[in-house]
């Protein structure tokens, strides 16, 4: 860890159960502003998982149940005090699949900030929009075309109206759940571009089926294995100085 | 045992064996193919068959068969103050003038003694309107065309005893019989005389009993839906309201009858044979047609959108009436439509809460008595005299333009919402 980062979340001891199944087993990582924190593991080892504890979105899912405690800026993100809607909207999220809302892109767009009450007026709202696109790198591809359908538009641009909506609403936290898996390499190494820009803006969480994008994207790098977390560090000494042996074994191939 | 070193037998995709195998796969194909076509021509014939009987049948009952009968109120028994024509209630005032017997007296005078028995019991209110439209009319001879009576309509149809069915064609030669489109039909209500009926207040008692089915399935069918569906937790009571939902579905419809009657009328005390009750009837009916094709409709919204919606931080309120309502909306019109074409063609639970008793003027309002249009198809089948027949026919066919247009509309509203991925 440099020094001058700062703690955006921190997880301490945090422990998931679906039913009976125990899906994550403790984890402890600190999320800071300045790193892009990659999440690697095989299918199934809780990566995900363990990334919609961060925003609550497990909430949704009747026989998750979670233990441990979270923060963000120092407030709880379980306490009964914690409001989810804000939650949700200080920390957005990029999800697998592109899943723009079948409205137009504008109104992809302003969605977030309508429901919050973030823009005062056409102007305003107008204003949010082109920058949230111009932020995710889609402005000069859909300005002419606003009023078209957010679904009609390619995956790769499906999935950064998918980023643009989720910076709307100015999160402080982006979580990205393998934003690239269902695109092609050239929609891919967009997205990676973007979120080289996005970083230091916000604290972007990303999980990532693939070593080498979590090698070219991220600062810190956590491995999973079984619901446990292996190791957790920066990514450069993940990838060349490995310290525990199964991250070895899966970085070089071995399994996953 | 084959090792893993011995090589295969290559297949022979030529062969006689593999080629048939080939012929058979194709044959199926084909057969099921034809089979399938078959079954669409068949029921698109059964259904042109209907509409072509219903047609052929029915258009009779929009026509109406007139006689030219010559009168001269000047030379009548009748005295009528040219004063009274003025009146505002000169229609009232003419009723008691004797009208009736001038129409019987000219009826006689141009067609014998059997005159009076050619036109029908309400002709001499053609008169009466054709005297207020033109006072002149007291002082001179006129023309006035009369609807026939149904016993010699049906004569002039071709049917009936030999003495009027011969009366009837040299009537008819002479030109004094004319056929016009019947506009009476659709604006009168029900009578006693089949030449009198009209289908509107059979049509306006209908368009308010699904009124009242709409206003009240739609949104406790939705609402019910939705809480189903994102809300409620899932239990055995939940389970239980499921099962019970969708056994209520497949319930005949006259025990729902039989339920209108003993909870609407009995303990409630709301009036008989009016809409309001009817609608509640098929309301219940109808509401768990709606609750099904909405859960189903609402479930089929993917969740991939509740997760977007949620992400930005949408509170489930906001995800229900935002994203999933929307969406589901094709869905839920679909499934009203259905429940509604079906409560519009509801007989039997009606029947029980009285809708069937004979009604002869529309009704004003959703608590006055009334009759529903495939009530009043049913009770004119029920009529022994021949010009029933045509009318039950021509009946159908407004209870199927009906239906049609309410389909359409729904297939407008669903086309308009639908959202294409």
């Amino acid at each position: 860890m440099t020094e001058t980062s700062t703690l955006k979340m921190i997880a301490r001891d945090v422990s998931v159960w679906y039913g009976a199944k125990q899906a994550i087993d403790k984890v402890s990582i600190d999320v800071t502003t300045e790193n892009v924190t990659a999440f690697i593991g095989p299918s199934g080892c809780g990566k995900s998982t363990f990334l919609r504890t961060l925003n609550r979105m497990n909430d949704t899912i009747p026989i998750c149940r979670m233990e441990g405690k979270i923060e963000l800026d120092g407030d709880d993100v379980y306490s009964s005090g914690m409001d989810v809607v804000q939650l949700r909207a200080r920390v957005g999220m990029v999800f697998q699949k592109p899943n723009p809302f079948p409205k137009s892109i504008y109104e992809n767009v302003a969605y977030g900030p309508r429901i919050h009450g973030l823009a005062a007026g056409k102007s305003e709202m107008d204003a949010i929009v082109e920058k949230s696109l111009r932020r995710a790198g889609l402005w000069d591809e859909v300005k002419d075309r606003l009023t078209e359908s957010g679904t009609a538009l390619s995956g790769g641009q499906q999935q950064r109206l998918c980023i643009a909506r989720a910076i709307a609403v100015s999160p402080e936290v982006i979580l990205m759940d393998e934003p690239c898996s269902a695109l092609d390499p050239i929609a891919t190494a967009k997205i990676e571009e973007l979120i080289h820009e996005l970083r230091g803006r916000y604290a972007i969480v990303i999980v990532t089926h693939n070593m080498q994008q979590a090698a070219r994207v991220s600062q810190r790098t956590a491995f999973f294995h079984l619901g446990t977390l292996v190791e957790y560090g920066v990514t450069s000494d993940i990838f060349t100085n490995p310290r525990e042996e199964k991250t070895k074994d899966y970085i070089t191939g071995r399994y996953g | 045992m084959n090792s893993p070193t011995q090589t295969r037998t290559p297949t022979d995709w030529k062969s006689a064996e593999m080629q048939r195998r080939i012929k058979r796969r194709y044959g199926a194909e084909t057969r099921f193919k034809l089979l399938g076509l078959s079954a669409v021509v068949l029921s698109a014939g059964f259904l042109a068959f209907l509409l072509f009987t219903m047609a052929s049948n029915g258009f009779g009952g929009f026509v109406r068969t007139s006689i030219a009968v010559p009168v001269n109120l000047a030379t009548s028994t009748a005295m009528i103050d040219p004063a009274t024509l003025k009146a505002a209630d000169a229609q009232t005032q003419l009723n008691n003038a004797g009208l009736d017997a001038v129409m019987a007296d000219a009826a006689t005078k141009a067609y014998g003694d059997t005159g009076p028995s050619l036109i029908a019991e309400t002709g001499w209110t053609e008169l009466r309107d054709a005297l207020i439209a033109d006072p002149a009319l007291l002082t001179k001879p006129a023309i006035i065309t009369v609807p026939v009576s149904s016993d010699f309509a049906t004569a002039l149809a071709g049917e009936g005893e030999p003495a009027q069915l011969a009366l009837a064609k040299q009537i008819k030669a002479s030109g004094k019989i004319s056929s016009s489109f019947d506009s009476h039909f659709l604006s009168a209500s029900d009578a006693t005389d089949s030449t009198q009926v009209g289908i509107w207040g059979a049509f306006k008692g209908s368009l308010l009993t699904m009124f009242v089915t709409i206003i009240l399935a739609f949104p406790i069918g939705v609402l019910s839906a939705v809480y189903l569906e994102e809300y409620a937790p899932r239990n055995r009571w939940t389970d239980l309201i499921e099962v019970s939902i969708n056994n209520l579905a497949a319930v005949p419809s006259i025990i729902f009858g039989l339920l209108g009657l003993a909870v609407f009328l009995n303990v409630m005390g709301m009036p008989r044979s009016a809409p309001l009750v009817g609608g509640l009837t098929l309301a219940l009916m109808t509401m768990p047609v709606i609750v099904i094709a909405g859960r189903n409709a609402i479930k089929s919204v993917p969740p991939s959108i509740r997760d977007a919606a949620l992400g930005v931080g949408a509170s489930e309120v906001q995800v229900v009436f935002h994203h999933v309502i929307p969406l589901a909306l094709p869905g839920i019109l679909t499934g009203t439509i259905i429940g509604m074409a079906r409560a519009l063609g509801e007989t039997a639970p009606l029947l029980m809460i009285g809708m069937r008793a004979f009604i002869a003027t529309p009704p004003s309002g959703i608590s006055e008595p009334a009759s529903v249009l495939p009530v009043q198809i049913f009770l004119w089948s029920d009529e022994v005299s021949q010009g029933f027949v045509e009318k039950t026919s021509a009946a159908i066919i407004v209870l199927l333009i009906f239906l049609l247009a309410m389909n359409g509309i729904a297939i407008y509203l669903r086309n308009r919402f639908e959202t294409r991925w």
